[in-house]
């Protein structure tokens, strides 16, 4: 196990695993609302990052490729929470 | 130079080390620019979803009820697995293990294919319930999105087959995984664009 996780590939997709599982449980839990989308859209952040990072091997691309995905992470996260924010839930 | 081929293992040794540390761009770089473009409209499709999600909040919180979110979980993990098993794959060969190349890239297909059985299954639950992309505007959300993805896993599995049948002559070895490396990132690409469409269309509410 300590020689599977010495790996960041391993790590990597085990950190994937359990973030989908937070994601998953967080909703079967039945969290709504603001704190829970901020949660479920940060945990996706935290993926997207994890993948750009160490599945794409970004961590060692030139810093314009890398700005330009680390960029539309955020954005598209911050986009989503924004308009979820803004939009008028009942 | 990091494309030549090598014979000695001390030059293998070398061009393995210059390429994870210098800066330098995974793959074919004419393919990043139509990664980033895929992944600029995919961004588009996603804020669309939520300006028409903000529209009709009611409608589609309870449309999002008849989604089956077990299915959705499953290929999540199907993406994410198939995305390891490539990456490793990437790995391996610039270690020059050629049969672990294989195997990953076989892996890698296997979960795609179970991707997309497990999506026709998740539609034709739907479908016999009755429901289709003109049911209301969250299922024609629905549809459009999770058919141009489905589409992007189905060039990618024709892409990751033809890396394997090149992986089966020997074709990636230390300082030659450039073509390896550029399918890697567009199936890296399917896997992250999966990661918000899972929260969007069946967690947020």
């Amino acid at each position: 196990m300590v020689s599977f996780l010495r790996s960041r590939i391993h790590c990597t997709w085990l950190l994937l695993v359990l973030a989908t599982g937070a994601t998953f449980g967080l909703r079967a839990e039945g969290a709504v609302g603001l704190g829970a989308a901020a949660a479920t859209l940060g945990i996706a952040y935290a993926k997207g990052r994890l993948v750009i990072l160490n599945f794409m091997e970004l961590r060692h691309a030139p810093l314009w490729l890398r700005l330009i995905l680390e960029v539309w992470l955020l954005a598209v996260s911050a986009t989503i929470l924004t308009i979820y924010g803004v939009s008028r839930h009942p | 130079m990091l494309q030549e081929p090598d014979s000695g293992g001390t030059v293998t040794a070398k061009l393995n080390t210059r390429s994870l540390s210098a800066s330098r761009i995974p793959g074919d770089k004419d393919v990043w620019f139509l990664i980033i473009a895929e992944m600029m409209m995919f961004g588009v499709f996603f804020v669309t979803y939520m300006v028409y999600r903000a529209k009709e909040v009611e409608l589609f919180n309870a449309s999002q009820l008849a989604l089956n979110r077990n299915l959705a979980l499953l290929n999540t993990l199907f993406l994410v697995t198939s995305s390891w098993a490539v990456a490793q794959a990437v790995t391996a060969a610039r270690q020059d293990r050629l049969i672990a190349v294989r195997g990953y890239l076989l892996t890698a297909i296997s979960l795609a294919v179970a991707f997309m059985a497990a999506k026709c299954l998740e539609y034709s639950i739907e479908f016999e319930r009755g429901i289709t992309a003109t049911t209301n505007m969250f299922f024609m959300f629905y549809f459009c999105l999770t058919l141009i993805h489905m589409l992007h896993v189905i060039v990618g599995t024709v892409i990751l087959s033809v890396v394997w049948m090149n992986a089966r002559r020997g074709a990636y070895r230390p300082g030659r995984t450039e073509g390896l490396e550029t399918a890697a990132s567009y199936w890296h690409m399917v896997d992250l664009l999966w990661i918000f469409l899972f929260p969007l269309l069946y967690l947020l509410r």
